[in-house]
C-alpha cells in the first residue's frame, strides 16, 4: 500500500504490524483471503470462552482507547457487561475527523473484516446483539469495502443468528455521518445515530451505562477494535510484550506536513517523536529547518525541537506535556509563521464548535479575532495576554471535549513561541507570511 | 422548484418514497433519508424537507434543524462539479490557501457560490483523510487530487468542462 512508509535507513525501531497486518497484503473485498490469514479464528476462539474470560483477557492486555483519550478498553467493556438492560449496543467510532489523521480510513479500507470481527467479539463479551459503525460520509471506499465485508460475513455465518453454532446473535449496520467534526465526540455521535443534530450530551452518565437509545453501549475507535482479534488469538502476555507497561501494544502514526515521506506507520508505543520523524519520515523537506511539531491532532500540543526525544504513549502528556492523541505527527518547517498556524487551528475550532455552549462558541470566535488582528500587525501585547485568558476560560467552562481542549494547542504555541507572537506586535513576521 | 407538478420531479419523489418505505421503521433513520434525498435531488429544497417531515411523522422544525446542523446537507443548489478544498492543518501548511485562491480567481466566484453556467462551486472543507497527499482537492465525491499546486488549477477545471477527469 502506497500509504505505508518504510524506514529511511537502518533504524533502531522496527515496525510491528498488528492492526495494519493485512493492509496491502490481502484483497479487502475477498473474505477468503482474510480467513486464510487467521481471520475469524479469534471469533471462534472467543465464542468458546465465557464472556467474562474475553473481558478478562482484554483487561489483562492493557489495551487502551486509540480514539485519543486512552481509556482502558477492558474496563469499559466490563461496565457495559455489568449493566442490566434488555438491549445493549456496540458502536464503532469511524468518524475520524482529526486533521492529519487517516489511519482509521486505511484500516477500514484495507482490512474491513478485522473491524467487523473485533465488534462481534465485543458484542459477545458484553452481551450486545446489535452494532453500528458510524463512518464519515466522505469515506467512500471505506463504506463500500465495509458494506461488502458485512454482506460476506453474513453469508459465511459470522454475523446474524446463531453465529458458528454458538447460539449468539449479532447484527451490524453502517451509518453515515454528514460532515460534522463534533460527531466524533462519542455522545454527539450517539445523538447522530439516533437521527438528531450531533450535540454532545452531559457526561456522566457515560455511554457504557447509558448510551444509544438510552441503553448500555460500548463505543470504541476503529484502531482500538482492530487490536481485539489479535489479542484474543495471541493472548494478553504477547500484547504486553510490545510497547510500554502503561500503554501496551502499538500505535498507528500518521506522519504529515513538511517531511520527505508522508504516510502511516505502526510502531510500538514509546517510540520517540524524533524516531518517527527522521527514521520513517526521512527528515524535513527541501533542506529547510524544522520549526515545530504538532503531536496528537489539532487539539494536541505544539512542541519545539527540545522535546523531540519524548517517548510517545498515553502518559507522555502527563509526564512531558506532549500529547499522543490519535497519533498525528505534523512537522512544520521554518517557512511558516506561528501566528498564522494558530489562526488556522482556531478557525477550525470556531467552525466546528456546535454552538451548544457559550464559552466554546464565543471563545473560539474571540480567539480568531485576536489572531486575525495579529496577522495583520494590528495586535497588542495585551491581546496576547487576553488570548491566553480566553484559552484558559474556554477550556475550564466548556461543555464537551472540543471546547475543553482548545487551550492545549493555543497555550503550547504561545509558550513555545512567545517571542514570535511579540514580534507581530512589533509588526514583523520572520517567516514573511 | 416545482413540487408534484412536473414529471421529472414526480419520478424523483417516487424514488424517495421507495427508500422511505424500506427504512421508515428503523430507529433514528432521518439522517439516512436526508442522505438519500440529497443524492436524488442534488440538494434539499424546503419542499423536500417538508415532504420528508410528513412522511416520517416528525416536525418540520426538527428536519430543518438537522439539515442546517450538518455541513454535508445543502439548502442551496451546488455546482454540477463541487470542488472541495481541504483547509485542514496538514493541507494548510502545504499551501492549501493559495490553491483555494486560484480556484476562486479562475472561476470568478466566492466560496460556496455557483458559477453562472452551473458547472462549478468551490467549498472549503475540513480534513478529507488523505493528508499524506496534502494539499488535497476533491471534485465531486470520488475524484481526489493530491499535492495540488496553483498551476494545476486550470488543468483540473478544464477537465471538468470537457466532462470529467482525465487521468
Ligand atoms: N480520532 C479523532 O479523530 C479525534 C480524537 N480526539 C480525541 O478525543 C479525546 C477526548 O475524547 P473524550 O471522549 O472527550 O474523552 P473522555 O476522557 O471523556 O472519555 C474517553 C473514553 O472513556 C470513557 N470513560 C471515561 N470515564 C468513564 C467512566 N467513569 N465510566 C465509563 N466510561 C468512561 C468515555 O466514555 C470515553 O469512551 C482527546 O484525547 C482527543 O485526542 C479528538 C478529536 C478527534
Ligand atoms: C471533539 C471530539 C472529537 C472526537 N472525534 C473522534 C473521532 O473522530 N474518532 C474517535 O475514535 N474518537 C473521537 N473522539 C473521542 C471519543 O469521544 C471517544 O473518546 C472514543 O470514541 C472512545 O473510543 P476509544 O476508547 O476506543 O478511544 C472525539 C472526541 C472529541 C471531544
Ligand atoms: S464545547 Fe463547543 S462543541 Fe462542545 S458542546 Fe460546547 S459549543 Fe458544542
Ligand atoms: S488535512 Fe487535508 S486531507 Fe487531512
Amino acid at each position: 500500500d502506497k500509504n505505508l512508509i518504510k524506514p529511511a535507513e537502518k533504524f533502531e525501531v522496527k515496525e510491528v504490524r498488528i492492526v495494519t497486518r493485512n493492509i496491502g497484503v490481502i484483497d479487502p473485498r475477498n473474505i477468503e483471503e482474510y480467513i486464510a490469514r487467521d481471520g475469524y479464528f479469534a471469533l471462534s476462539k472467543a465464542l468458546q470462552m465465557k464472556p467474562e474470560e474475553v473481558i478478562e483477557e482484554i483487561k489483562k492486555s492493557g489495551l487502551r482507547g486509540r480514539g485519543g483519550a486512552g481509556f482502558p478498553t477492558g474496563l469499559k467493556w466490563e461496565f457495559t457487561a455489568k449493566a442490566k438492560a434488555d438491549q445493549k449496543y456496540i458502536v464503532c467510532n469511524a468518524d475520524e475527523g482529526e486533521p492529519g489523521t487517516f489511519k482509521d480510513r486505511l484500516i477500514m479500507e484495507g482490512d474491513p473484516h478485522t473491524v467487523i470481527e473485533g465488534m462481534i467479539i465485543a458484542g459477545y463479551a458484553v452481551g450486545a446483539t446489535k452494532g453500528y459503525i458510524y463512518i464519515r460520509g466522505e469515506y467512500y471506499n471505506s463504506v463500500e469495502n465495509l458494506r461488502k465485508a458485512i454482506q460476506d460475513a453474513y453469508e459465511y455465518g459470522f454475523l446474524g443468528e446463531n453465529i458458528l453454532g454458538s447460539g449468539f446473535n449479532f447484527d451490524l449496520t453502517v451509518r453515515l455521518g454528514a460532515g460534522a467534526y463534533i460527531c466524533g465526540e462519542e455522545t454527539a455521535l450517539l445523538e447522530s445515530i439516533e437521527g438528531k443534530s450531533g450535540r454532545p450530551r452531559l457526561k456522566p452518565p457515560y455511554p457504557p451505562q447509558v448510551g444509544l437509545f438510552g441503553k448500555p453501549t460500548v463505543i470504541n475507535n476503529v484502531e482500538t477494535i482492530a487490536n481485539v482479534p489479535q489479542i484474543i488469538l495471541n493472548g494478553a502476555d504477547w500484547y504486553r510484550s510490545i510497547g510500554t507497561p502503561n500503554s501496551p501494544g502499538t500505535k498507528v502514526f500518521c506522519l504529515v506536513g513538511d517531511v520527505n515521506r508522508r504516510g502511516m506507520v505502526e510502531l510500538p508505543m514509546g517510540v520517540t517523536v524524533r524516531q518517527v520523524l527522521y527514521g520513517f519520515g526521512g527528515g524535513v523537506r527541501g533542506g529547510r529547518e524544522l520549526k515545530m511539531v504538532q503531536t496528537g491532532g489539532l487539539a494536541g500540543t505544539f512542541i519545539g525541537l527540545d522535546k523531540l526525544d519524548t517517548p510517545l504513549d498515553y502518559d507522555s502528556m502527563k509526564n512531558y506535556g506532549v500529547s499522543l492523541g490519535s497519533g498525528v505527527i505534523l512537522a512544520i518547517d521554518d517557512s511558516h509563521c506561528v501566528v498564522d498556524i494558530a489562526l488556522n487551528v482556531m478557525e477550525f475550532f470556531r467552525h466546528e464548535s456546535c454552538g451548544k455552549c457559550t464559552p466554546c462558541r464565543e471563545g473560539t470566535r474571540l480567539a480568531c479575532e485576536i489572531l486575525e488582528r495579529m496577522t495583520k500587525f494590528e495586535g497588542t501585547a495585551e491581546d496576547l495576554d487576553y488570548l491566553r485568558k480566553i484559552a484558559e476560560v474556554t477550556a475550564d467552562t466548556s461543555f464537551c471535549g472540543l471546547g475543553q481542549s482548545i487551550n492545549v494547542p493555543l497555550l503550547s504555541l504561545i509558550d513555545n513561541f512567545r517571542e514570535e507572537f511579540l514580534e507581530h506586535v512589533e509588526k514583523t513576521c520572520r517567516a514573511n507570511v | 422548484m416545482c413540487v408534484a407538478v412536473c414529471e421529472t420531479h414526480k419520478e424523483l419523489y417516487k424514488e424517495l418514497d421507495q427508500f422511505i418505505e424500506k427504512v421508515k421503521d428503523k430507529p433514528g433513520i432521518l439522517i439516512a433519508v436526508l442522505h438519500k434525498a440529497q443524492e436524488i435531488f442534488g440538494w434539499l429544497p424546503q419542499e423536500v424537507q417538508e415532504y420528508i417531515a410528513e412522511k416520517l411523522g416528525v416536525p418540520v422544525s426538527e428536519v430543518y434543524g438537522v439539515v442546517t446542523f450538518y455541513n454535508f446537507f445543502a439548502t442551496k443548489p451546488k455546482g454540477k462539479n463541487q470542488i472541495k478544498i481541504c483547509l485542514g492543518t496538514a493541507c494548510y501548511v502545504k499551501g492549501a490557501d493559495r490553491v483555494m485562491e486560484h480556484f476562486l480567481e479562475e472561476l470568478g466566484v466566492q466560496a460556496e457560490e455557483v458559477t453562472p453556467d452551473g458547472l462549478f462551486s468551490v467549498h472549503p472543507v475540513r480534513c478529507l483523510g488523505a493528508c499524506s497527499m496534502a494539499p488535497v482537492v476533491l471534485v465531486g465525491e470520488k475524484d481526489f487530487y493530491g499535492k495540488v499546486t496553483p498551476d494545476m488549477v486550470s488543468k483540473i477545471i478544464a477537465a471538468y468542462r470537457r466532462g470529467g477527469r482525465n487521468e
